[in-house]
């Protein structure tokens, strides 16, 4: 028997993402108390490495490996690409945070470059077991960053939390993926496509394990009702690990949806098309009544975050490439509106000092007009009103659901979001309206300034000219079914 | 067309430069620098939407001065913008109510100058993109960025209970905006792909899709105009609004709602709106009756003047939905009136609030005596307001009652009450508050108007004598548009 090694070029940047986490690693190690930059700087060069790699390797053809169980598409180059760049965004906003707080240690480093490994493998995975050794790399390594700060109780208690909850979601999943080898004989998305086109399957099995894998899915998009646990750990959690947790994983999971839902069982969207819609309806009722409830912003902008997934789900409902491109829009915009209101957030915790509460935001427009104003774009592009992304991102969903013929869904939609725009004109009412409780100025460094102030832009100029992004969204999914 | 020059944009996009540029003169060490680029900002707006009335073209119902550029494509979204004798008017209304309230502004605004300046240009830019736009999706983005200067214009420069206010105003019209954004992708889906108003106009659409749309419009614009029962956002925000928050409000941006009607709701479901004129009607002669007696119950100037403007307004649907010549011009010139008679109205209260701190009427009296100037021009707005035969005022409530004669004797009849109450509630508030004994030592030290006060109340008075004598000018332009609006509106589509 002749041992053929596989071809290795599809998945080069994951490889070389594995090999300079070791690298990270032993370089920490080495640098010792002084130079703990060295890390930093190590882990922003691997990122732009994958990044050159993934850019340099893309093509619109499809490319399969590993036995078929690793896949390089057009959507999986764009996905990784935009992983990169917000898990870099991430590193850059959290630097001075993390080094505050004594975790800018190598450690932090090698777990976020874990995690981001697990998205690049879920995102390219075309196995069931592919798709779940990506998940399970990226919650273990998540899991282990909440607990970063081992002193503090509300860290571990929520690290606690978000693992049991974390392995249980798994475990529905596992199961689901095991009912689904059972009545299909196969863990390959495209074969299991096949087979159940075929109609070769037992018909009742499958379903059962798709209510698995849709609850499992659901636990880690944190939609509701399986969303417990998002509010706890966004508010145990250091900031900038909440910062992380609330975006690149969301680029993930849209890929890890796709996947599963749309590629391996497209052919039951008959099945899934109904759960999605009670999960997506209870998530934007869950997450827009209970965050009007909050007090603590990390806490608010969790269950915000649910009604966001409720209406990415939204998007997955018309089950047509019109839709999933909307979806895809709707995931991005949301990444780049959270990664500056967390950034906002941690510009405003001082040495010493967390901020923690909505009322921190109080007369901001006083200390600093211009982080003042970019959080207003921020909030104004969550709550959906135009010209920001947020709005357009609505719109694309909208269309998509309207165009399904779900024409009540969208008038659910757009009422739950009219409550939720309640919860983010407080913080502007706060920022602008109150009178500030303390002027301390507010003095980031200037890779910070100019990131924030270009994340802020870029919620203005993608709302003001949507075409490339959309287009782009729309060349991802094309591409790839 | 004589003009391959992009005028509308240049109207639309002057503003909002100009706002971004004062935005940009930073706190309050350049307040007075603030100032002037809003003022020469604002004139330079009026003095470039002149050629829009010159060059304009009276005897088409075509849209005129028509840009048309792709704008995103992923949705087939254009940035088509155009004129006809529907929008003209009220473009111009807005560029001449500008320079005033930034005047009004000038003095009474100590903190944050350069914010409240640059709101008030950037909003000016932006109702004019609402008034030009000829792409539904374009109309939207315009539609609601209009709400987020105004939320922050009522949210800081406001009253005691200013932060209720802005957010009340706000959600309120958000409600009806976002089904209205339903209804728009509806008729992207039915169309097969377009956002153009004006293919919107030729669509065929089953009564009851019709009347579905026609509810969703019926939110958005309702809450905008606002109809007697949405009614109820317009008193708090006009209360706690700076005067210039106010005037632009109950000048600008009420009229969007009634702009809303003509431009979708009658032509895009003309079978809808005559399947429920019945009940517009009887919403707006709610609106003219019942909020013109509570008018007159009010204790402060400003709420009573809101309440004048629900009741002028539905003035403007009732004309909308009789579907007749007279009806639909006098609504609209009525609109324009009451954009200068409103702005004037409030003005002449934030001349009083700004000497002595209070809106009560019962903290007046005896103001005449010191005040005198003042209190000739105020009785000049007070007649207009109350519908005195050779102010604006008259000419668009004479048209639509002549309008609802021809309906039905009782419209009229019901209409007609509105020049009782109206001059009740608008008089009776002038007696006590300018008339009889000096009220109060506060009262006794008031100065009269200040020159620039004197120039913004002249202007206004000019134009609301100049419509009240000759209308022509006015009503000529729209003509056109309108004769063919009606004809679509009687032709069914079903």
């Amino acid at each position: 028997m002749n041992f053929i090694p596989p071809d290795f070029a599809p998945a080069s940047s994951e490889i070389f993402m594995l090999i300079m986490v070791c690298v990270v690693m032993l370089a920490d190690l080495t640098a010792g108390e002084n130079r703990r930059y060295v890390a930093y700087l190590l882990t922003q060069v691997t990122l732009l490495g994958c990044a050159l790699l993934t850019f340099l390797s893309f093509s619109t053809e499809t490319s399969q490996t590993f036995s078929g169980m690793f896949v390089d598409d057009a959507m999986a180059d764009i996905l990784k690409l935009m992983v990169y760049g917000t898990v870099s965004a991430v590193l850059i906003y959290s630097h001075a945070y993390i080094s505050d707080r004594g975790m800018l240690r190598g450690e932090f480093f090698s777990l976020v470059l874990f995690a981001t490994l697990g998205m690049m493998v879920m995102i390219s995975a075309s196995h069931f077991l592919t798709l779940y050794i990506g998940l399970e790399l990226l919650s273990l390594s998540l899991y282990a960053l909440v607990a970063l700060r081992r002193d503090s109780i509300v860290a571990t208690e929520a690290a606690m939390k978000f693992f049991v909850l974390g392995a249980l979601a798994s475990g529905f999943l596992l199961y689901g993926m095991s009912m689904v080898y059972g009545a299909t004989g196969t863990l390959h998305v495209s074969q299991l496509a096949q087979i159940i086109q075929s109609e070769a399957s037992s018909r009742e099995v499958l379903v059962v394990g798709l209510v698995f894998i849709v609850a499992g899915i659901s636990f880690k998009l944190s939609a509701a009702p399986f969303h417990m646990w998002a509010p706890d750990v966004y508010q145990g959690a250091p900031t900038a690990v909440t910062l992380f947790i609330g975006s690149a994983p969301k680029l993930a999971a849209f890929g890890f949806v796709m996947r599963l839902l749309v590629e391996g069982m497209g052919e039951m969207v008959a099945d899934w098309q109904g759960m999605l819609v009670i999960l997506a309806v209870m998530s934007m009722a869950v997450g827009n009544l209970a965050a009007i409830a909050q007090t603590n912003i990390k806490r608010m902008l969790a269950y915000s975050t649910i009604s966001h997934m409720g209406f990415l789900l939204l998007g997955f409902i018309s089950a047509d490439s019109n839709g999933y491109s909307s979806a895809l829009f709707y995931v991005i915009a949301y990444v780049l509106m959270t990664l500056g209101t967390f950034a906002v957030i941690m510009l405003l915790c001082r040495n010493g000092f967390e901020a923690e509460n909505i009322s921190d935001f109080k007369g901001l427009s006083k200390r600093n007009s211009w982080y003042a104003f970019i959080t207003l774009l921020l909030m104004f592009s969550l709550a959906g009103i135009p010209p920001m992304i947020g709005f357009y991102a609505k719109m694309a969903v909208l269309q998509a659901v309207v165009n399904a013929g779900y024409i009540w869904l969208a008038v659910a939609a757009v009422l739950f979001s009219l409550i939720g725009a309640f919860y983010y004109l407080r913080i502007i009412k706060l920022m602008y309206f109150d009178e500030p409780e303390t002027d301390e100025p507010i003095l980031p460094n200037s890779d910070v300034r100019i990131l924030l102030s270009a994340n802020g832009f870029a919620v203005l100029a993608l709302g003001i000219f949507p075409q490339a992004l959309m287009g782009l969204s729309l060349y991802a999914i094309q591409n790839s079914m | 067309m004589s003009f391959e020059f992009p005028l509308l944009s240049l109207i639309i996009w002057l503003p909002i430069v100009f706002g971004v540029a004062v935005f940009a003169t930073g706190d309050d060490h350049n307040a007075q620098i603030a100032r002037w680029i809003a003022l020469a900002g604002s004139i330079l707006g009026l003095l470039i939407a002149i050629p829009l009335y010159t060059g304009f073209d009276s005897a088409t119902s075509a849209m005129q001065f028509v840009e048309n550029y792709v704008w995103f494509e992923r949705f087939n979204v254009n940035y088509h913008v155009g004129v006809d004798g529907i929008s003209m008017p009220l473009i111009l209304l807005n560029c001449f109510i500008t320079p005033l309230v930034v005047v009004a502004g000038w003095e009474v605004i100590k903190q944050r100058v350069s914010q409240y300046m640059g709101a008030f240009l950037v909003m000016s830019g932006i109702v004019n993109g609402v008034f030009s736009s000829l792409d539904a999706m374009l109309f939207y983005v315009f539609w609601e960025a209009s709400l987020i200067p105004m939320f922050l214009i009522i949210g800081i420069w406001g009253g005691p209970n200013r932060v209720y206010a802005a957010i009340k105003f706000f959600l309120y019209t958000l409600l009806g905006s976002l089904l209205m954004l339903i209804a728009f992708i509806y008729l992207y889906q039915t169309s097969g792909g377009s956002f153009s108003i004006q293919d919107y106009h030729q669509l065929e659409i089953p009564l009851t899709p019709q009347i579905l749309i026609f509810i969703a419009f019926l939110l958005a614009f309702a809450v905008k105009v606002p109809m007697w029962p949405v009614h109820t956002w317009l008193p708090d925000a006009h209360v706690e609004a700076p005067t210039g928050g106010s005037v632009v409000l109950a000048a600008i941006l009420l009229k969007l709602g009634g702009y809303g009607f003509l431009r979708f709701s009658l032509p895009i479901v003309p079978d809808a709106s005559n399947y429920l004129a019945g009940m517009m009607i009887a919403l707006s002669l709610i609106a003219v009756v019942y909020i013109g007696l509570i008018a007159l119950m009010q204790a402060d100037m400003k709420k009573l003047i809101a309440y004048s403007s629900v009741a002028h307004m539905g003035f403007v649907t009732l004309g909308f939905f009789l579907f007749n010549a007279y009806g639909v011009e006098g609504a609209m010139v009525q609109m324009i009136s009451h954009g200068f008679i409103s702005g004037a109205m409030f003005l002449c209260v934030g001349v009083l609030y700004d000497r002595l701190h209070s809106r009560q009427i019962a903290d007046y009296g005896g103001v005449v005596n010191k005040m005198p100037v003042f209190a000739a021009f105020f009785m000049l707005f007070a007649m207009a307001n109350a519908g005195l035969p050779g102010t604006s005022g008259f000419v668009g409530e004479f048209m639509v009652i002549m309008g609802s004669m021809k309906i039905n004797f009782w419209y009229a009849f019901l209409a007609a009450t509105t020049l009782i109450f109206g001059a009740a509630y608008t008089l009776w508030m002038y007696k006590r508050v300018i008339f009889g004994a000096v009220a109060s030592p506060a009262v006794e030290g008031l100065e009269d108007i200040s020159k620039r006060e004197f120039a913004l109340l002249a202007i206004l008075a000019i134009s609301v004598l100049w419509i009240g004598v000759y209308p022509y000018p006015l009503t000529e332009v729209m003509h056109a548009t309108i004769d063919h609006l009606l004809i679509h509106v009687n032709s069914s589509k079903l």
